[in-house]
Parts: structure tokens; C-alpha cells; sequence
């Protein structure tokens, strides 16, 4: 078995290209390899570009470097262990896709969650918002050359973080809730870091704003840059803030309220022209939208439990398990999968930090799923990128690749 | 008037007939079975007549205990955003040869979900523009996502030091 390696197709055929195009003023085509691992790509993923000095001809994408076969494996596990799957996927807002897979099996089980979970569930899943969109806007700010207001900000995604801890432990793959609400009642250290954050982070942002926003350079780089109409959009099946910097008001949240959204009061920002720019202040606005259905949530927040009576599902309590045989055995069956599962098809969507990240579930009736099928935001509006830089300059395709937000965990899965 | 389940479902047999049946509604979503043939039939109808005009999702399902001629679906899923509507349709294909029309022409963004059917279950998609793989590697000659594969398999040679370079069983370097 030989093990040359063979020379990509596509280098071949921009080989071509090269050879049978003559400049006039002699000079030559190029291929370029951005990636597979390039700093300014904040992922993995490689990009064969043909160019004409710093112009942009053509591109071929290249995805699957950090494929991990999550569909695959997700045929052989019980629920419990799926849900820590969903976390790498993106993971820089984790407890969206968590909330979104148990919201998927309660659909299926039949769970009816109670308010105070719900509630709660809203306020992390906004905190997860705010820290994607606040990943994404900084990170555009520095490849434009502004490394500044990604340091002041990033301080507040640590704070966020150290909320998640206290629900959960965990900072960054969260593997938060359980079947039917949410493993702990957020602790008061956690409502009293929840409500600094509230208080402090609006005067940092609004700092970042003052030194990104209206930043002539900032500006010069966005405006104009990688935009895309709403018809195109649509056909590139986008969603999410992209969509919506293109003028189109689709939210999940709205469209199909989950987990009590009907509840609170916002506003679904729309850009007009769908370039970089308008990606860039959709995604600060939504920010402060998510500030306010956090406010909303907290002073509304009601008494109860914060997770449902389902014995059947929801894991008993660790104190129970160590001393009783009977929540011992629950939490073994629980654990190993051994609970009833009703046959059937379901489909359940949220609105992830780039779209509406889909959940569709075949159940068998067996312990594992028949078929889990993740609609991956990124991975369906990535196809658009080679269309979206074609024609323009190369430090243009770094930027339109952190403004559309490209996760490789979701890209990848 | 707002689109629903009932006006959809009549339109849909008015057109199709008997190529389309099993009309459920599961879990609050409308779903059918339509004609492997009719499947970019049905999409343009959906879309143009319907006003579904959002593919939301496109995959396959591998069931290799059913019929020969029924052992893969390919799901698609479309969103009417006005009246915010959603349904689900399958079509089935052959287990030896799954063939089906792609739909690209119809939704840009079914480029790269064909690819992934194709990638993980060997579904070949007529008419689809640039058909190969997406997220494995190039060289490899199986379609690992189909039910004949378990997860890990017991008689790999890829971890043994010989392989250092790993070499999966299932790829073909030539």
C-alpha cells in the first residue's frame, strides 16, 4: 500500500487555471492554503483559495478536521450521556444546546417542566447568548486590529462562567439540567453573582461599544463587506443573528416559544444589508435584548421546584442514592438507560447563539436512540462562505469568517 | 386565512394523488410519506404553491430490516415562515443501489446535507452539482453511519504500532 500523498483535486484544477491564464501585465495566479490551522481562523478549518495578488478568485472549503462522529456515537448511549455530546458542539454557548436536547426528550417523554425551571433555564440560556455574541463581536474587533475591547469584555464572560459553576461545576462543556428541570436551584451566591453581573456588565459593554462601534477603521473594514441578501440568505438556509442582519425577523424564540419565552418582552433587532457591519450590531443589540429578558425573568422569577416529579427520569438526589437501596436502584436505571421510552419522531428547535439549532429524534423504544439528527446552525450556513468572499480581498475573508461565527465543534459535530 | 394542517394535507392529496399517504401528526408537527420519485416534485409544490420557503433540514435514516426497496429515508423538512408552519416528508429508497433526486436546484442550502447523506450512508443525489465527501476523509470506501457498522470495530489493525502512520482498514490509499 503506498502512502504518497496525492495532491488535493482542487489544487490540481487551480493548477490548471494558472497555466492557462496570462495577465497582461505578466503576472500569475496563486493558491493559497488558509488553514487548517491558521490563527486567524479561530478553528479548524482549511480553505484552498486561488488569487490574483490579494484578490480572492476562488475557494474551495474544506470541513471535518475535528469530526467526532457525534450521530454515530450518539446511537450507542442512553440520554444521560448524549447530553454531554451537545455540549462540544457549540461550545461556546453550551447550556443552549443542553436545554435544547432535554427540551427534545421532554417533548418526547411527555415532561411538563415547572415555571421556576423554565424561568431559570431562560436566564442561563441568555447567558449563554450573551457570551457567544460577546466572543464573536470582540474577536471581529481584534482581526480588524482591535485588541483592546476584547479585554475589557472578556472579564464578563469569566463572571458568566463562574454563574454556570455554581449551577453545575463546570465552566465551559456545562452538561447542565436533567429530564424535566435542572439538577440544583441556582444558590443564592449565584442569584447574587447573577445580579453583579447585571449591574456591572451594561457599563463595560457600553465601553465597548464607544471604542468598537463607531471606530473609523472598524468601520471602514465591515461596511459593505461579505454582505448577502435575504433571498440569498434564505436559499443558504441561514439563521440567527446572520439571517437577521439580513432583514429577515425569523427568531425560534418567537416563531416557536419554548421554555416560557412567550413570557417576556423583546425586540428581534434586523440589519438591511447583511454585510459585516449589520452582523456586528445585530449581534450587540441582541445582547442587550438578552439583558432584559434576564431582568424580566429574575424579577418574575417564581416560587416552586425547580424540577418536575418524574421519579422515571430525573436522577434522585446524590444523599438519597448513598443511603436508600430504592433511589440507589433508580439511579442506576436511570444512569444505564433502563426507563420506559415511548416510540416516535420528534423534531424540537431552539435558537442557538447562530440559529435554530434542531434536535430530531427517532425513538424506538430501546434504551438508545434509533436516530438523532443534529441541525447544526453552522454547518448548513457555512456553504454560503466561498460565495460570500469570491471577488473580494483576503484580510476581507478573515473578517467575514468571524463575523458569520463559524464554530467548529457545530460545524463539524 | 392562516395555512394549516388540514389545508395542506388537502392540497397535497389533490396534487399527488396516491403517491402520497400515511399523513400523521406527530408530536405537533405534520408528517408524510411521499413517491421517491416525487420527492423534488413535492419540494417545488411545497414552495412555490404552499409558500414553504425555508428547507430546514435534510438526512437520512438507515433501516436495514425493512423491504429492500424501503431500507433508507431521506427526510426533509420545510418551514412555511408567514404562516409558520412546519412539515416533514419521507421518501424511500433502496438498500443496494439508494438513488434519489437531489434538490439543490430548488434549495441552495441542500448542497452540503446531500453531501452529508452521501458521506455517511452512500446516497447518490442525481443532478447534484459536486457529490463526494464532506466530513470524513476522502479515501475512506465505507459509509460508516449505516446500521452494518458498530460503533468501534472489534477486529481493527489501526491502533497496532505496524500502522503507526494509522491506516484505517476501511480506506483505500491508491
Amino acid at each position: 500500500m503506498s502512502t504518497a500523498i496525492t495532491p488535493l483535486s482542487i489544487e490540481e484544477k487551480y493548477a490548471d487555471m494558472i497555466r492557462q491564464r496570462e495577465n497582461e501585465d505578466g503576472s500569475e495566479l496563486s493558491i493559497l492554503n488558509l488553514g487548517p490551522t491558521h490563527p486567524a481562523t479561530h478553528g479548524i478549518f482549511q480553505n484552498v483559495l486561488l488569487m490574483d495578488g490579494e484578490r480572492i478568485m476562488d475557494a474551495e472549503p474544506t470541513i471535518g478536521y475535528i469530526h467526532r462522529a457525534f450521530e454515530k456515537i450518539a446511537e450507542n448511549r442512553p440520554f444521560y450521556q448524549i447530553n454531554v455530546l451537545t455540549d462540544r458542539m457549540n461550545y461556546c454557548s453550551s447550556p443552549i444546546n443542553n436545554f435544547g436536547w432535554w427540551m427534545t426528550v421532554e417533548k418526547l417523554l411527555g415532561v411538563e417542566v415547572p415555571k421556576r425551571a423554565q424561568y431559570l433555564r431562560v436566564i442561563l440560556m441568555e447567558l449563554a447568548r450573551i457570551s457567544d455574541h460577546l466572543i464573536c463581536n470582540s474577536i471581529l474587533a481584534v482581526d480588524t486590529g482591535a485588541f483592546t475591547g476584547f479585554l475589557y469584555v472578556m472579564q464578563y464572560r469569566e463572571r458568566i462562567y463562574e454563574i454556570y459553576e455554581e449551577l453545575c461545576g463546570a465552566r465551559l462543556t456545562t452538561n447542565m439540567g436533567r429530564i424535566g428541570g435542572l439538577e440544583r436551584d441556582l444558590s443564592d451566591t449565584g442569584f447574587r453573582k447573577l445580579r453583579a453581573f447585571m449591574k456591572d456588565f451594561p457599563v463595560a459593554f457600553k465601553e465597548f461599544e464607544a471604542l468598537v462601534s463607531r471606530n473609523r477603521i472598524f468601520i471602514d473594514r465591515c461596511v459593505d463587506v461579505g454582505s448577502i441578501t435575504a433571498d440569498k440568505a434564505i436559499a443558504y438556509g441561514f439563521t440567527g443573528p446572520n439571517l437577521r442582519a439580513a432583514g429577515v425577523d425569523y427568531d425560534v424564540r418567537i416563531a416557536t416559544p419554548y421554555s416560557s419565552y412567550q413570557d417576556f418582552q423583546f425586540e428581534i433587532p434586523v440589519g438591511k444589508t447583511g454585510d459585516t457591519y449589520d452582523r456586528y450590531c445585530v449581534r450587540n443589540e441582541e445582547i442587550w435584548q438578552s439583558m432584559s429578558i434576564i431582568q424580566q425573568a429574575l424579577d418574575k422569577l417564581p416560587e416552586g421546584p425547580y424540577h418536575a416529579d418524574v421519579p422515571d427520569y430525573y436522577l434522585p438526589p446524590k444523599e438519597d442514592v448513598y443511603t436508600s437501596m430504592e433511589a440507589l436502584i433508580y439511579h442506576f436505571k436511570i444512569v444505564m438507560g433502563e426507563v420506559p421510552v415511548p416510540k416516535g419522531e420528534v423534531y424540537n428547535c431552539v435558537e442557538g447563539g447562530n440559529g435554530e439549532l434542531g434536535f430530531y429524534l427517532v425513538s424506538d423504544g430501546s434504551r438508545v436512540p434509533y436516530r438523532l439528527h443534529f441541525r447544526r446552525p453552522c454547518f448548513i450556513y457555512y456553504q454560503a462562505y466561498t460565495d460570500m468572499i469570491k471577488g473580494g480581498l483576503l484580510s476581507d475573508a478573515i473578517v467575514i469568517l468571524s463575523s458569520l461565527n463559524v464554530i467548529a465543534g457545530e460545524l463539524d459535530a | 386565512m392562516a395555512l394549516d394542517y388540514t389545508t395542506v394535507q388537502e392540497k397535497l392529496t389533490a396534487k399527488f394523488g396516491e403517491e402520497v399517504k400515511d399523513f400523521t401528526n406527530d408530536y405537533g408537527m405534520l408528517a408524510f410519506e411521499i413517491a421517491s420519485d416525487k420527492n423534488t416534485e413535492t419540494i417545488q409544490f411545497l414552495r412555490d404553491e404552499l409558500g414553504f420557503n425555508f428547507l430546514t433540514t435534510l438526512f437520512t435514516i438507515h433501516y436495514p430490516d425493512n423491504d429492500l426497496e424501503r431500507q433508507f429515508a431521506i427526510v426533509y423538512q420545510m418551514h412555511n415562515w408567514v404562516d409558520n408552519v412546519r412539515v416533514r416528508f419521507k421518501i424511500f429508497i433502496n438498500g443496494e443501489n439508494p438513488e434519489a433526486e437531489s434538490v439543490t436546484g430548488l434549495f441552495t442550502c441542500a448542497n452540503w446535507m446531500e453531501r452529508e447523506s452521501y458521506d455517511f450512508y452512500g446516497i447518490i443525489f442525481n443532478g447534484h452539482p459536486d457529490l463526494k465527501r464532506i466530513l470524513n476523509m476522502d479515501e475512506m470506501v465505507s459509509f460508516p453511519m449505516r446500521k452494518e457498522f458498530p460503533l468501534e470495530d472489534g477486529n481493527r489493525t489501526d491502533k497496532d504500532d505496524r500502522y503507526f502512520g494509522r491506516i484505517p482498514q476501511n480506506t483505500n490509499l491508491n
